[in-house]
């Protein structure tokens, strides 16, 4: 990586964590914690959706694998809040291995591929809404302790310094992935996995590399939230929709680009919000919008926003080249 | 443990059931099977489908059974105009795309539905709602044998609109080889739109079996799709007689399930094998090629 990789990301994490010494209304502060913490389920989803191309339509498995084991470590076994984020991280990635251990094993790809995940989901959310050890339907109430050592702050901005934290970490590891060779087999599998095969790429390797990343980094979004709602059940944690909403952010926001799950994530949630204060009490009409977008987007906008900020100064640049040449015509 | 005749009785409620996934299940591999993608907005369509069968009893007072009639040739125009106006032109082609697609109309139709009829159950009774027919000392509900007949009959005419009928061939061809379809003269956008024109006419028919003993919300077609995606894959992608087959396995395995499991885990067995299906044969137990 290079420091023109770097800087991007340093100005932009920078400028985000001024925001709340401008911003003090906690409406604000909640919603932008929230689309963070969406933002980073959807940048695990990316690493293996986007670069990998493997359409995942269950990553609830991750999110809710995430909320599940940092919440029930702390509540049954009294582990430190902190240590539970790292073991539900790690949990997440495991949890990913197998799956994809599982269904890659079998050569399962595309429509399949998106069919199992699903399942997979729906498998993990009934066990979760029927064990007591989950729970069960009332689901799991972690424990109002504001400390520190808690993973709870007094300050809402505090939550929203670490969550941004996690997003930019996960920026620099997208950026690495991309700059890697792994990064550069994971697209070569993405774009003719025979063709990536015969040139000696092991296949299986790289995508199990990938959904343990990608499960790893959406289990820590399902932790965050746990630990800033402090509430959980079944149908929020593996829930279909959050598989939905994760993939929703990068592909609005551009599949498979380091910046597009934020932009997503933030695009959606904004003219969710903008949608909300015109209509007023509509229920769903949120999520109205959401679908018409992703509609739209796919239509018009292959490469989502920032593939439509790229073709638009492309044409511009391109405007700029035949300007330049219509000039040196004219001067000839 | 159980008694015989419980089990048998839960095995045969299944089956009805299983009649009601299989006519799910059918529009759902018809589709696939000729347009190669798996479309998420059927479900939502179910939903609409439900919705005007309940809305047609509960505003004009006409049975649910009858509804039927005039709601087929509707959901053929429905789905027609989406694919010919909307999914098709909107994915350019790209079966990733389409699932995308599909999925943005799925959001979009059930939000609808919920901003136009909030989140409340709506049910419909008749004075057969609950009426049985008696098969020796076994008890089945009349509403539940009338869905198993139909499923049966529709399947039948499906399968002889497919293969008795100059539409049906070209439906076939496009099927086999788009490419060829569309040299020998036949118009491929249409034949595409017809058929998700004919996966949304079952839907007419699925609801209309389902109001009289069952409920309608916004989201309940969520919880329909899902299990017509585990009948589509055991039947194998495609295969018709392995939608219909496959509803009435899935129907049993989740009754029976349920009555083993508890009503919280029964639709655990139907994501196993799912599951099981999609690990050791993907194209399931009718289907030709992955």
């Amino acid at each position: 990586m290079t420091a023109r990789d770097l800087i991007p990301i340093a100005v932009l994490t920078i400028l985000a964590a001024l925001l709340p010494l401008v911003v003090t209304s906690s409406t604000v502060l909640n919603f932008l914690v929230f689309t963070l913490i969406v933002s980073l389920g959807a940048q695990g989803w990316n690493i293996l959706g986007g670069f990998g191309g493997q359409f995942s339509f269950g990553h609830a498995a991750f999110f809710g694998t995430g909320a599940y084991v940092t919440a029930i470590l702390q509540l049954r076994y009294g582990v430190n809040a902190w240590a539970g984020l790292a073991l539900a991280t790690a949990a997440g990635a495991l949890v990913g291995w197998v799956i994809g251990f599982l269904s890659f094993r079998s050569g399962l790809r595309g429509s399949y591929f998106a069919l199992v995940t699903l399942a997979f989901a729906e498998v993990f959310r009934i066990l979760a809404n029927a064990a007591s050890f989950t729970g069960g339907a009332a689901g799991l109430l972690i424990k109002l302790d504001v400390r520190p050592a808690n993973l709870q702050f007094d300050d809402r901005a505090v939550f929203y310094w670490l969550v941004l934290a996690f997003v930019a970490a996960t920026l620099l590891l997208t950026r690495w992935i991309q700059r890697s060779r792994f990064g550069a087999q994971l697209v070569a599998v993405r774009e003719n996995e025979d063709a990536a095969k015969a040139l000696g790429v092991d296949s299986l390797k790289v995508k199990l590399r990938a959904i343990a990343l990608s499960g790893g980094v959406t289990a820590l979004s399902g932790c965050l939230y746990a630990q800033y709602f402090l509430y959980i059940d079944a149908n929020i944690a593996y829930g279909s929709w959050i598989s939905v909403e994760l993939l929703l952010a990068p592909i609005i926001g551009g599949v498979g680009t380091v910046f597009g799950p934020v932009v997503g994530a933030l695009t959606l949630h904004g003219l969710g919000e903008v949608a909300k204060q015109f209509a007023g009490r509509i229920p769903g009409i949120d999520l109205i919008v959401f679908g018409g977008v992703l509609v739209l987007a796919v239509a018009f906008a292959r490469g989502g926003i920032l593939g439509l900020l790229e073709r638009l100064r492309d044409r511009g640049r391109g405007m700029v080249a035949r300007g330049t040449k219509e000039v040196s015509h004219a001067g000839r | 443990m159980y008694s015989p005749q419980i089990i048998l009785e839960a095995a045969l409620n299944g089956l009805m059931t299983g009649a009601v996934y299989a006519l799910i299940a059918l529009g759902l591999t018809l589709i696939y099977g000729v347009l190669h993608i798996i479309n998420f907005a059927h479900g939502a369509l179910l939903t609409c489908a439900m919705f005007a069968v309940w809305g047609a009893w509960a505003g004009l007072g006409i049975d649910p059974y009858l509804v039927i009639l005039p709601l087929v040739p509707l959901m053929f125009a429905l789905g027609y105009g989406l694919q010919r106006f909307v999914v098709g032109p909107a994915s350019h082609g790209d079966d990733g795309n389409i699932l995308l697609v599909t999925l943005g109309l799925s959001i979009v139709l059930e939000n609808v539905l919920l901003a136009l009829f909030q989140s409340d159950t709506r049910t419909l009774d008749t004075d057969y709602s609950f009426q049985v027919v008696a098969l020796g000392p076994l008890l089945l509900s009349y509403p539940r044998v009338i869905g198993l007949g139909m499923a049966v009959v529709v399947t039948g005419l499906l399968w002889l609109v497919l293969n008795r009928t100059d539409t049906g061939k070209a439906i076939r061809a496009v099927a086999k080889e788009k490419l060829g379809a569309n040299l020998v003269g036949i118009d491929v956008p249409h034949i595409y739109a017809v058929t998700f024109g004919l996966g949304c006419a079952c839907l007419a028919v699925a609801a209309g079996l389902l109001m009289p003993t069952f409920y309608v919300n916004p989201r309940i077609g969520g919880a329909f799709v899902l299990v017509a995606f585990t009948v589509v894959v055991l039947g194998g992608m495609g295969s018709i007689p392995g939608a219909l087959l496959g509803g009435l396995f899935i129907g049993v395995v989740e009754s029976l399930c349920g009555l083993l499991l508890g009503d919280s885990l029964g639709q655990i067995g139907i994501f196993l094998i799912f599951i099981a299906v999609l690990l050791v044969r993907p194209t399931g137990l009718f289907g030709a090629k992955a």
